[in-house]
């Protein structure tokens, strides 16, 4: 496996892209300043929302429904066009989407899928090897439909790793998995991100998966960075851990569900408020 | 912690019944139309000159009204001799053939040019909606007019009448592709050719050959009507000189080849779609 990363990576290189494998926190590979998007007169989905993602870390953003969480997602990627708004973003060359649906062309076979727009000779190697890397070498052939909703969505990962993203954004792409094959992606996503290290900014409703997946928690309210939590738990993230829960207990406070009354959740992270917009704005 | 399930791994259902190993499945009542018959789009067919067989032989149907089925394949037979079906059935094959052809062509660029740019749409579909309007058998005279009783007034007959379902279908195909293919589209960054050729094509495919097969319908209709408007060649004037003698057996093998042509021309087709269409999975599989 570690053979395949290599490989890919020097490829990139031969084709001159810069930061392939970019240094984890080097520089900035997100910068939002001062952005606002609203859909009609009567109110914004984004207030004056302020964000930087260094390159390589793993962002993970929840909020209520309707909190803008994808609003900001569609400005990184490109993609809001039917919206007003005003702000100022930086997004790296490189941007690859995961969807909450696979979004793989029915009437292309799955390594086609994978090498859909992807230039040079050497195209479907890279392809061969990213669906490897995700494991569904031997379904190169398969027509979508042929795979189960998790080999899809790994697929729509090979899509986007193949072009060696700087930033990968993935708005809820377990979201209509069952829980088994979650935790699945769980492992595979971490493995990929630790690899190749994008910068990926994640769109969840799931508190949990937001703490074992990233390296920061973001809780987006009413446009704007609300919360915004490095979470610290070195080493296995497991629910177990007293920390885990603590995180959880906050987050989901800061998402206005109150968990059953549990006296061990300390004040640590009371003050992350005040501490992350501070960081934020720095 | 407990072990709640320990039943015997078999289920109650087989363990019930004598026979063990029957198997005993219950299978639902399929609501799809089930497997695919072999050959079975010549059973029809088959059952309708069987009917006509047995009409004939017992008198039923009168010689005079339609010529038994013998009599028809005996005509076939001198007519093939003498070599006037071949020569008929090559002219209007031609004739069909290009007709389709030039039809086809033109349906599908208007349809990528309106389905896929708003001011394409505003010049092109308007115009086709009102050809569609007018029937292209009612536009005979005037084309007689602009080009004369040739080859070429023939030709663009029958390919008004394809342009339109092929133009209707593909342009509704077209539109009917997920929208998020085309976001996805964008965030790879293809750009508009591309897009084209991996996006629109296989997309509007389903729809453009379901057109098709409206087209092929069409084109022999077209064929039929300007195959009896001053003509010296093809089925149509074979089957004009035969009806101004009375021979009905005559008649009869050019309605037989007319539609045989429909019947060979929608197979075609719709094969065609099924090896194309691979990718579906849908009722018809």
């Amino acid at each position: 496996m570690a053979t395949h990363a290599g490989r890919l990576s020097e490829e990139t290189a031969d084709a001159g892209v810069e930061q392939a494998v970019p240094a984890p926190a080097s520089g900035h590979a997100v910068q939002v300043q001062d952005l606002h998007r609203s859909f009609n007169e009567a109110g914004g989905v984004l207030n004056g929302l302020d964000l930087d993602i260094a390159a390589g870390e793993f962002v993970a953003l929840i909020g209520r429904s309707g909190s803008g969480k994808s609003t900001l997602l569609r400005a990184l990627a490109g993609l809001d066009r039917d919206v007003t708004g005003s702000g100022a973003i930086r997004v790296p060359e490189q941007v690859s989407v995961v969807f909450q649906d696979s979004r793989l062309l029915p009437w292309r076979r799955v390594l086609d899928n994978v090498t859909l727009g992807l230039g040079g000779r050497d195209a479907r190697d890279r392809g061969r090897l990213a669906l490897a890397e995700v494991g569904l070498e031997g379904r190169e052939k398969a027509w979508p439909h042929e795979l189960s909703g998790g080999e899809q969505q790994r697929a729509a990962l090979a899509r986007s790793l193949v072009r060696e993203p700087q930033l990968l954004l993935a708005d809820e792409p377990f979201g209509a998995l069952d829980a088994l094959t979650r935790l699945r992606m769980h492992t595979l996503l971490r493995r990929l991100c630790e690899r190749h290290r994008p910068a990926v900014l994640l769109i969840t409703h799931d508190v949990d998966e937001a703490i074992v997946l990233a390296d920061r928690v973001i809780v987006l309210d009413d446009g704007v960075v609300g919360t915004d939590v490095r979470v610290d738990l070195d080493g296995r993230r497991v629910q177990a851990d007293p920390r885990f829960a603590e995180l959880r207990s906050h987050l989901l406070a800061q998402l206005g569900v109150e968990e059953p009354a549990d006296d061990s959740v300390d004040s640590r992270y009371a003050g992350s408020r005040g501490a992350g917009a501070a960081r934020v704005s720095a | 912690m407990t072990i709640l399930d320990s039943r015997p791994r078999t289920s109650p259902r087989t363990a019930g019944t004598s026979g063990a190993d029957v198997d005993q499945r219950v299978v639902r009542r399929r609501l799809g139309p089930g497997r695919r018959i072999p050959f079975g789009g010549l059973v029809g067919v088959v059952v309708l000159v069987a009917c006509w067989c047995v009409g004939s032989a017992t008198g039923l149907i009168d010689p005079r009204t339609l010529s038994e089925p013998w009599t028809v394949a005996a005509t076939a037979r001198g007519l093939v001799e003498d070599g006037r079906l071949q020569e008929g059935l090559a002219v209007s094959a031609v004739r069909a053939g290009l007709g389709l052809a030039l039809g086809i062509a033109v349906g599908v660029v208007l349809a990528v040019v309106a389905g896929l740019s708003r001011v394409g749409e505003s010049l092109v579909d308007g115009p086709v909606q009102v050809k569609r309007s007018i029937p292209s058998l009612a536009l005979i005279p005037l084309l007689i007019v602009w080009f004369g009783i040739g080859e070429e007034m023939k030709v663009i007959t029958i390919a008004l009448g394809v342009l339109v379902p092929v133009y209707i279908h593909t342009h509704h195909g077209l539109r009917s592709i997920d929208g998020r293919y085309a976001e996805l589209a964008e965030t790879v960054g293809i750009g508009r050719w591309e897009f084209l050729r991996t996006v629109v094509a296989p997309g509007a495919l389903p729809g453009f050959l379901l057109g098709l097969r409206f087209a092929v319908t069409s084109a022999l209709l077209a064929l039929v009507v300007v195959e009896q408007v001053n003509t010296t060649s093809g089925i149509g004037y074979l089957v004009t000189l035969a009806s101004s003698y009375g021979q009905t057996d005559v008649i009869v093998v050019g309605l037989v080849v007319y539609a045989a042509l429909g019947l060979v021309a929608d197979g075609v087709v719709r094969m065609i779609s099924r090896k194309a269409l691979t990718w579906r999975r849908t009722l018809d599989d």
